[in-house]
């Protein structure tokens, strides 16, 4: 079935085919219309689940931790203050091995307040053990909760979905709904090994002394490292399926490149564009759209960007005091490329506080990577006023 | 004499982001009246405010202002009062800022009864996000998280506020600004944490959902439910079913404040040394 739909309609819509058994959520703009369509879809008796619109985002999480640890699919959705709020429970749900599943809708955090696009609110929840993917369209959006359930499943750790406010999450596209049906035969209904069982008791949550805890947490890493592996399974397993796949990362046109630009979310689309008209006029530059942060798909990156002169990371974020978070994550990728092989990584921070990244800032970048002196290129900043 | 609004207000920001009709206008009208009674300097008075349509009411007025994250105007406010227990502190919420995500500060700051004067606008929905049931949403209430009727039972806030100790409660409604006014400059002058719970009408995300969809009829709708605190003492429960009383509802000037006892236990402290 075919709907127009918006990437925040895609997400709850996504969460239906999913059947997610307990929605819990709070309103913030702008990813409310997320859980509104939720609510309506199982107010309509579309998916078989229990809604409850809580008193706060932190409450929010902690719902779903509780449902998920009775052996409920969850799903919730958030954004920017409120994803800030959840911190304690977003370690909480990762650390509990509770395959939650949740979208966040990116938007800059305050003060000054601001209901639009960056990627800081996501981005500063890295550490917290959660697969993070970032999505381009409002189908990719649908398709990500589906593989992201499939993911988390398999490696108990909780999934958050990013889409970029309004450029995402307000506007409409053509969009293929599976179906429940379908989309059971790909993803099985959640059957945890240990849970919440009054006929076979568990205590969760206990203390853990020193001599045991640092095991769990590297159960977490390793878990982790099959994620890589289980989410690249999962998408190819989608695209036999439905024929969609994302990839854990994309390179586009990356034949004989010696320039890259990175970039993640709605900007890549434009990118793509800039990249065409580039590439006809003859210039050596390509795109490698990221996809998955965590875990970071380090061999892929490696892979893909060996050999090339100079790679331009576009950051719709700044980690203030060290630069933009993706280049950080894709230098450190690089580190370990013999000398000859490994391309300077130029850092620019765009668009932060939803400004525009149009093809003009892109190209900009693309030509300004070619010249720049490395020495230079650390942190530039794109477009900003005197 | 008339009140000069634009001396309070900043001129510059308008016009506001509220819809017409909506009833925060008349509220940050009847504040500013209070203020004005009073002639308290804008320079000694902070304005605090969380997160909401509400709680854009600090960006248009010229004095010393804070907007804070969501439900935590109150933890904000506190810390201003106890830096500058010398300046006014009110702060201005809505239904779900304060009762929701900050229902807990909300409980807590009477508890302790700082000298914080709150008025909360209850208009029984999440206005700015698009009409999300709140913690008054009466039940049957149709939202957009209800499309088929509230099942959640409301909070009565200004009897929850009173039994967390707050030591100024009055009810008042957006129908009628005079006494509005009135209740408000009582709520602070009162030594104490005083709440104003004001009835509101949201016609644009609740009116309409609700079939009272113009901003005057939803006002009218609300003056109709209210009944003055003197009337609702000779009613019967039943008569008072889903009625508000309207007026000051409790007063207690017996309670002392609380940066006056903790100035206490610093002499105290200082004594012992």
């Amino acid at each position: 079935m075919q709907k127009i739909l918006t990437g925040n309609q895609s997400a709850a819509w996504g969460a239906m085919c999913a059947r997610a058994q307990v929605v819990s959520a709070y309103p913030i703009t702008p990813q409310t219309t997320i859980i509104e369509e939720l609510a309506d879809i199982v107010a309509k008796g579309l998916l078989d689940a229990q809604f409850i619109k809580v008193e706060s985002e932190h409450s929010a999480m902690a719902g779903c931790i509780g449902a998920q640890a009775a052996g409920a699919r969850t799903f919730t959705a958030t954004s920017a203050q409120g994803l800030a709020l959840m911190h304690e429970m977003l370690h909480w749900a990762a650390l509990a091995r509770l395959p939650v599943v949740m979208a966040n809708v990116n938007r800059a955090m305050a003060p000054g307040w601001s209901i639009w696009t960056d990627q800081n609110d996501s981005l500063a929840q890295r550490d917290t053990g959660w697969l993070q993917y970032y999505c381009e369209s409002n189908q990719e959006v649908l398709d990500t909760v589906i593989q992201g359930y499939k993911v988390a499943e398999i490696v108990n750790l909780p999934v958050m979905l990013v889409l970029d406010a309004f450029f995402l999450s307000h506007t409409y596209e053509a969009v293929d709904i599976p179906g429940q049906e379908r989309t059971s035969e790909y993803l099985p209904p959640y059957k945890p090994s240990i849970y919440l069982d009054v006929d076979d008791p568990h205590a969760f949550g206990g203390i853990v002394p020193q001599d045991i805890y640092m095991e769990f947490r590297y159960k977490m890493q390793v878990a982790m490292n099959e994620a890589l592996e289980a989410a690249e399974q999962a998408d190819r397993d989608f695209k036999t399926m439905f024929g969609r796949g994302y990839g854990l990362i994309e390179p586009y046109r990356l034949e004989g490149a010696d320039y890259v630009l990175a970039t993640s979310g709605t900007v890549t689309s434009t990118a793509r564009s800039v990249i065409d008209d580039l590439r006809d006029k003859g210039h050596s530059i390509g795109l490698l759209k990221m996809k998955l942060l965590r875990p970071f798909p380090v061999e892929l990156v490696r892979g893909v960007l060996a050999g090339r002169k100079r790679v331009a990371v576009l950051d719709r974020d700044i980690c203030v005091g060290m630069g933009g978070i993706w280049t950080q994550e894709i230098r450190n990728a690089l580190y370990h490329l013999p000398e000859d092989q490994r391309p300077s990584v130029y850092g620019y921070i765009v668009g932060l506080g939803g400004r525009d990244v149009k093809p003009e800032t892109i190209e900009k970048i693309a030509l300004d990577v070619q010249k720049r002196p490395i020495e230079e290129g650390e942190q530039v900043w794109i477009g900003l006023k005197e | 004499m008339a009140v000069s609004y634009t001396k309070y207000l900043r001129m510059y920001h308008m016009p506001h982001m509220w819809c017409p009709g909506c009833g925060i206008g008349i509220i940050v009208k009847a504040i500013i009246r209070a203020f004005d009674a009073l002639d308290w300097s804008t320079d000694d008075l902070a304005f605090v405010s969380g997160i909401g349509c509400t709680s854009r009411a600090p960006g248009y007025l010229d004095m010393n202002t804070l907007h804070t994250t969501h439900g935590r105007a109150l933890s904000f406010a506190t810390g201003i009062k106890f830096a500058r227990p010398d300046k006014h502190v009110v702060v201005i919420s809505g239904d779900g800022d304060a009762t929701a995500i900050g229902g807990n500060h909300l409980i807590h700051a009477c508890r302790r009864n700082i000298d914080i004067t709150l008025v909360i606008v209850n208009n029984n929905i999440y206005g700015m996000t698009g009409g999300q049931y709140s913690p008054t949403t009466p039940v049957g209430a149709r939202a957009a998280t209800s499309p088929w009727g509230n099942i959640d039972i409301p909070f009565n806030v200004s009897e929850l506020v009173k039994g967390a100790g707050a030591t100024y409660v009055a009810r008042g409604h957006v129908g009628s600004g005079v006494q509005l006014e009135r209740l408000i400059r009582g709520g602070l002058t009162h030594k104490g944490f005083s709440v104003i719970e004001v009835l509101s009408n949201c016609h644009t995300q609740y009116g309409r959902r609700n079939r009272i969809p113009d901003a005057i009829d939803l006002i009218e709708h609300i003056s109709k439910s209210t009944v003055s605190v003197r009337q609702a003492e000779k009613m019967s429960p039943e008569e008072l079913k889903d009625k508000y009383a309207v007026g000051l509802l409790h007063q207690d000037t017996e309670r002392t404040e609380y940066c006056d006892d903790y100035n206490k236990v610093i002499e105290h402290a200082q004594l012992e040394r």
